[in-house]
């Protein structure tokens, strides 16, 4: 195997790995100055200027608390759910095209881990595992409350994995490829294909809320009837480990909806920039406006979060049956005849 | 390396389907088909059939799976209220399982004798290639299937309906 390969794909996963955990890691800072801004209030605003140390100290504190196992909690089980729901939050970033290619020293250095060609199923397929941290913490805790919110965070994500793949098949029927990186190369300047599936685009991002369990989808963990839900009986870093997990699932699904229906790293007039600089420069631009449209897909999380209540468990089954599935159906429908008109024409 | 790298997957898929069923927790069971699954997965990796592994990543360790385990935790199934079996039904399981083995093992002996089958095209497994087959020359079949499972779950759904009113 060749040395330089070697190195360079451990450098990117090893970069990929830190940023995604520095950006989880500031997304709770974040998370608290949004809602106390919306909320006329100051936020975090003692550790350090603005308060942005706060994050490390909220961190240490994790580490030194008690660390407490319930007698009666299957050990090796309840160890196992926060790390599966770390590692499932931490692996979806390997197909994402974060820029155009870098030259350096003649080789071609592709800002992507690995470019397999099934690669919208392979993050579909790490979303669907991502639900096993919860089920397995909930159950392993031997506690009604988190059994509760380990049965429905099973029952949420399954009902909207059927909505999310549907709308992204009406999305793969344009595109005509499973590679991240082809789909995002089509999106060239201004094609973004939110203008070509704006519907599809909704139906993907409400079902993007209920796969993360934010709000107003957190049943999980609604803590009026569940007390905290799956991680009722967790402390110390394993509780960090699954509200940090979080983060990282906001991140990636973001950094998602933004390669796939918001152009990834293209952004319009991209052509006359690349004219002007180098194009190393212009590819790392490109990386810059992907990481601007994802801190923006993540305000809009968390300006959601502060703004709209939680559903009630019979209206969130009834928006995934009865709304959102029809509505993808029908989406495909019709994508499917308008491409066909277009074709035959 | 491909074939050491089968041999291990093969193992630990052979030792995981073990603890299936030997493990006294339904729970714990359910976990360790999840983990044969993930094998089974590695072995399509191994075939390049890159498709069909993560469709089977998906749908049997992301959807059924899922399913599984939340109707375990569902009933939350433990020793103290496990019915005991008679002895009557452990012999007919006995009866059955050898069944099964028996005929495996006859159908195992009858492919062996045949020449190993060698993939005219080692890339059928890539997404492409698999759709061009289904839709083409396999049209039929794979249309039927389909509406089998429309059957299967216009029955279900139905199955549900009728419930609901004898009930009201």
């Amino acid at each position: 195997m060749d040395i330089n390969f070697v190195i360079e794909k451990f450098l990117l996963v090893t970069i990929l790995f830190s940023i995604s955990l520095v950006i989880a890691m500031y997304s709770t800072y974040a998370e608290r100055k949004v809602a106390a801004f919306l909320q006329d209030r100051l936020g975090p605003d003692r550790a350090g200027p603005f308060g942005i140390l706060q994050p490390l100290a909220d961190g240490l504190k994790m580490f030194m608390k008690e660390e407490i196992i319930p007698s009666n909690a299957s050990k090796w089980l309840f160890m196992v759910g926060p790390g599966l729901a770390m590692l499932c939050a931490c692996i979806g970033t390997a197909v994402i095209p974060w820029g155009q290619d870098l030259t350096i020293n003649g080789r071609a250095v592709p800002l992507q881990v690995t470019d397999i060609n099934v690669g919208v199923l392979y993050l579909f397929g790490v979303v669907s595992l991502g639900v096993y941290g919860v089920m397995i913490g909930g159950w392993a805790s031997n506690n009604k409350y988190s059994l509760l919110s380990a049965i429905r965070a099973a029952s949420q994500n399954i009902s909207y994995e059927v909505a999310m793949g549907l709308s992204i098949i009406a999305l793969l029927l344009m595109t005509n490829t499973l590679s991240l990186k082809e789909i995002v190369a089509q999106q060239h300047g201004w094609h973004w294909n939110v203008l070509y599936q704006p519907l599809g685009f909704l139906i993907f991002m409400i079902c993007s809320f209920a796969e993360t369990n934010r709000a107003p989808f957190d049943l999980p963990e609604c803590e009026t009837e569940l007390i905290g839900g799956y991680h009722t009986e967790y402390s110390s870093m394993k509780l960090g480990f699954y509200l940090f997990a979080e983060y990282i699932n906001m991140f990636v699904s973001s950094a998602v909806m933004a390669t796939l229906y918001f152009g990834g790293y293209n952004y319009p007039w991209m052509d006359t920039v690349a004219g002007l600089v180098s194009p190393n420069t212009a590819a790392l631009i490109g990386t810059v406006v992907l990481f601007i449209k994802i801190f923006a897909f993540i305000f809009f999380f968390m300006w959601v979060r502060w703004t709209i209540p939680r559903f009630r468990y019979d209206q969130l089954m009834n928006l995934g049956w009865k709304g959102l599935i029809p509505l993808a159906i029908a989406n495909i429908i019709i994508t499917g005849i308008v491409i066909a008109v277009v074709n035959k024409f | 390396m491909g074939t050491s790298v089968f041999y291990f997957v093969a193992t630990l898929s052979i030792i995981f389907s073990l603890m299936v069923i030997f493990s006294k927790n339904p729970i714990h069971s359910v976990l360790y088909l999840i983990l044969t699954f993930f094998t089974f997965t590695v072995h399509y990796v191994l075939l390049n059939a890159q498709f069909l592994a993560v469709v089977n990543f998906i749908v049997y360790m992301g959807a059924i799976m899922v399913l599984f385990l939340f109707v375990l935790m569902l009933l939350n199934l433990n020793k103290e209220n496990e019915p005991n079996k008679s002895a009557l039904v452990k012999i007919l399981g006995v009866i059955a399982g050898g069944c099964l083995l028996v005929t495996l093992v006859g159908s195992f002996k009858a492919v062996s004798i045949n020449s190993p089958l060698v993939l005219q095209n080692p890339n059928l497994g890539l997404v492409k290639n698999l759709g061009k087959e289904l839709f083409g020359p396999f049209m039929l079949p794979f249309e039927l299937s389909s509406i089998l499972l429309l059957t299967a779950m216009v029955g279900a759904v139905l199955l549900t309906k009728k419930e609901e009113k004898a009930n009201g």
